[in-house]
C-alpha cells in the first residue's frame, strides 16, 4: 500500500502536551519536514526554550538542548561554535525572545550566527497562564493587562522581524503565519529556506512565526485563526523583510 | 618545559590552553581582563574559539551550550560578572554538563570595588544559583599552583560531569610569578556518549535540567548529591604548615594563606607554636584534614579577606571541640601580618 502521510523522521513518535487548537503542533510539524527534506536530522542540534515549547526537547527526533529563560540563542552559538558543521536552530516564543531574551536574539543576529530561529509569536504568555506579553497588542486584554494593553502605560508591541531586519548579520528575516492552509504552505518554504540560509553559511536566518493561543485568548480554534487573521497581520504585516539576495 | 614569568590572568589562560580548552566565553570586567585578551591572542593559534559575548548572562550559556556539545570549555569572570552567570551555572550543574569557570574576586557587595577580596566564598561553596547544587571549587595560593589546578580541573569537570570554579583573587590574577607548564595525572574518563554531536545511527541526546514530575526531580537530586559525597570521600586537599606541635592553629586560602604563613614563622620566632591549615579545595570542604591536627591544639584562628564566611565551614570541621576566631578585613583591603600576629597573640594570651 502506498504512504501518502506519515510523521516526519525529525518529529519524536509523542503525544505532545500543547492545548487543543494551538498551532505549535503545525509549526513543529513544519519544521521537522523541512529538516526531513534537507537530510539533516542526523546532524541538526536543536535548543528548546522556556514557555509552551519547553518540552520541544520531547517532540524534535534530533540531539536537542534545553536553554534558560531567553538564552537559546546563546546556547545555540556555543553549540555551533563548537560543531560548525552542525545545522543549529532555535525554537522560541515571544516572551522568550522578544522580552527576556532580547540581548541573546539581538546579539546572535548581530554576529550574523550561523543558526536558525524558529519565533513563535502568538501575543502572550501562554505556559504560565496567559500574561502580557511584549508582542501583546494595543487594547489586549490578559492576565496581567486586565483592561487591556495601554500603551500610555506599558509602551507599544514589539515587532521582532522588521528590528532584526536593520542588522547585518541577519541574513533572512521573514514573517509567516500559519492560520490557513496557503499560509502553512508559505511558512513551510520560509522555515525551509532559513534552513537552507544556515547550510549555506550566509549568517543569521530567522522565521516569525504567527501562532494562536485559543485557551490564554479565550477563543475556541477557529475563531482563534480568524482572530489571527484580522488583528495580528495588519500589526505584523507577513512577508521577506531580508534575503540573502538582498544582503549581497 | 622551562620556568617562565607570567601574569596571573595569562597563566590562566596558557594553562587552559594546555589542558585542551579550546574555547572560550567571556565578558570584560576588572580584575580578570587579561583572561579574555589572552584567549582572543591564544586560541585561534591553537584552532579554538575565543568569543566576547554580549554579557556574562550569555557568556554562560554560551558555556552551557559548548559543554553539551561535549567541548571542553571555560569562561572567567570577576564577582558581579560571576553573579550573573549563577542562572546558567545552575542549569549546568543540573545538566551535569562539565566545564571551568574562573572567579577573580574583588570586593562587593554590589558593584563593589576592584581590589583583592575573598567575599564570594558562600557563593562558591554553597550553591550560588538556586537549587541542590554544588561546585568542585579550588581556591590555590599562587600563579603556580593555579596553573596546576586548571589543568587539572578540566579533568576533574569531565570525570564527575559538575562544573568546576578556581576561586583567585585580583592578587593572584595580576601578580607576575614564574610558572611551569607540567603534565597532569591523568584520570580515566568516560567517553562523552551523552553529547549533542548529531544523532548518527543512535538515539537523540538531550542535555536538560527540567523534570516535571516532582519524583523524577528528587530521583535527580540524589543522584548529584552522590556525586558531591564522593567528592568529599576522594577530592578533599589542603597544606599542612608547621602544625605537627601548634597551639594555635590559623586556617586561610588562597592569597590570604601566604600572607598567615610568614605570620606563623613570626609567631614562632616569639615563642608561639602557631600552624597553617590551608584548604586547597574549599568544596570539597578539607574536614579531613582537622582530624590530623594534634592534641596540642588550644584553638583556631581563621583569617580571611572578607567579613567571616570560610569561618563557618571551620566551625562545622571543629565541631566545638576547640574555639574559633575570626580575624579579617573586607572590601579589598588586604590584612597585614602585623593585624593577624595581634589578634593571634592576643588569643594566645599575649606577648611570651
Amino acid at each position: 500500500m502506498k504512504v501518502v502521510f506519515e510523521r516526519p523522521s525529525a518529529l519524536s513518535d509523542k503525544q505532545t502536551h500543547y492545548c487543543p487548537g494551538c498551532t505549535h503542533g503545525i509549526i513543529h510539524r513544519l519544521v521537522a519536514e523541512a529538516i526531513d527534506e534537507l537530510d539533516v536530522r542526523e546532524k541538526t542540534i536543536g535548543v528548546a526554550s522556556v514557555g509552551c515549547s519547553v518540552l520541544a526537547y520531547e517532540y524534535f527526533n534530533c540531539d536537542m538542548q534545553q536553554a534558560a529563560h531567553g538564552r537559546a540563542p546563546a546556547v545555540a552559538t556555543g553549540i555551533k561554535r563548537v560543531h560548525p558543521d552542525k545545522v543549529v536552530f532555535t525554537y522560541q516564543g515571544d516572551g522568550d525572545l522578544a522580552s527576556i531574551g532580547m540581548a541573546e536574539i539581538v546579539h546572535a543576529a548581530a554576529r550574523g550566527e550561523k543558526i536558525t530561529t524558529i519565533f513563535v509569536n502568538n501575543t502572550i504568555y501562554g505556559m504560565t497562564g496567559g500574561q502580557m506579553a511584549p508582542t501583546s497588542l494595543v487594547g489586549q486584554k490578559t492576565t496581567t493587562s486586565p483592561y487591556g494593553r495601554n500603551p500610555e502605560h506599558c509602551g507599544y508591541p514589539i515587532r521582532i522581524a522588521e528590528l532584526l531586519s536593520t542588522l547585518q548579520g541577519a541574513v533572512s528575516v521573514a514573517r509567516v503565519s500559519v492560520h490557513d492552509v496557503p499560509n502553512i504552505i508559505k511558512a513551510k518554504k520560509a522555515i525551509k529556506k532559513a534552513f537552507e540560509v544556515q547550510l549555506s553559511g550566509a549568517g543569521f536566518s530567522i522565521v516569525e512565526v504567527l501562532s494562536t493561543c485559543p485557551t490564554n485568548w479565550g477563543k475556541p480554534p477557529l475563531e482563534a485563526l480568524n482572530w489571527l487573521k484580522e488583528n495580528m497581520i495588519p500589526y505584523y504585516p507577513l512577508g521577506e523583510y531580508r534575503t540573502p539576495e538582498e544582503v549581497k | 618545559m622551562a620556568k617562565q614569568l607570567m601574569k596571573g590572568n595569562e597563566a590562566i589562560g596558557e594553562a587552559a590552553i594546555q589542558a585542551g580548552c579550546r574555547y572560550f566565553f567571556g565578558y570584560p570586567i576588572t580584575p580578570q581582563n587579561e583572561v579574555p585578551e589572552y584567549m582572543s591572542r591564544r586560541l585561534p593559534e591553537v584552532g579554538g574559539v575565543f568569543l566576547q559575548a554580549e554579557s556574562e548572562v550569555a557568556a554562560i550559556n554560551m558555556v552551557y551550550g559548548a559543554a553539551g556539545a561535549g567541548a571542553r570549555v571555560m569562561t572567567s569572570s570577576s564577582s558581579p560578572g560571576i553573579s550573573l552567570k549563577q542562572e546558567g551555572i545552575s542549569y549546568i550543574a543540573g545538566s551535569e554538563l562539565p566545564c571551568v569557570i574562573i572567579n577573580i574576586i574583588r570586593g562587593g557587595p554590589g558593584l563593589g570595588g576592584i581590589q583583592p577580596a575573598q567575599s564570594d566564598y558562600f557563593q562558591a561553596t554553597k550553591g550560588g544559583g538556586h537549587g541542590d547544587y554544588n561546585l568542585f571549587v579550588f581556591a590555590p595560593a599562587s600563579v603556580q599552583e593555579m596553573v596546576d589546578l586548571i589543568m587539572e580541573s578540566f579533568d576533574i569537570a569531565d570525570y564527575y560531569r559538575n562544573p568546576v570554579m578556581i576561586m583567585g583573587d585580583g592578587t593572584l590574577g595580576q601578580m607576575m610569578e614564574p610558572v611551569e607548564f607540567k603534565a597532569i595525572k591523568k584520570r580515566d574518563l568516560p567517553p562523552k556518549d551523552w553529547a549533542t554531536t548529531g544523532c548518527v545511527g543512535r538515539e537523540h541526546n538531550i542535555i536538560n535540567s527540567l523534570a516535571l514530575v516532582a519524583e523524577n526531580l528528587e530521583k535527580h537530586n540524589w543522584k548529584l548529591q552522590e556525586k558531591y559525597k564522593q567528592m568529599k570521600e576522594n577530592e578533599q586537599r589542603w597544606e599542612l604548615y608547621k602544625t605537627e606541635d601548634a597551639e594555635l592553629v590559623m586556617v586561610a586560602y588562597g592569597t590570604t594563606a601566604r600572607i598567615v604563613k610568614s605570620v606563623v614563622n613570626k609567631l614562632r620566632e616569639q615563642g608561639i607554636k602557631a600552624g597553617l591549615l590551608r584548604p586547597i579545595t574549599i568544596f570539597p570542604y578539607p574536614e579531613k584534614a582537622f582530624a590530623l591536627l594534634p592534641d596540642s591544639v588550644k584553638a583556631f584562628l581563621t583569617v580571611e579577606m572578607s567579613a567571616g564566611q570560610m569561618v563557618q565551614d571551620v566551625r562545622l570541621a571543629v565541631n566545638g571541640k576547640r574555639p574559633v576566631h575570626f580575624c579579617g578585613r573586607t572590601g579589598g583591603i588586604i590584612p597585614t601580618p602585623a593585624e593577624i600576629t595581634k589578634v593571634a597573640m592576643e588569643i594566645m594570651g599575649g606577648e611570651r
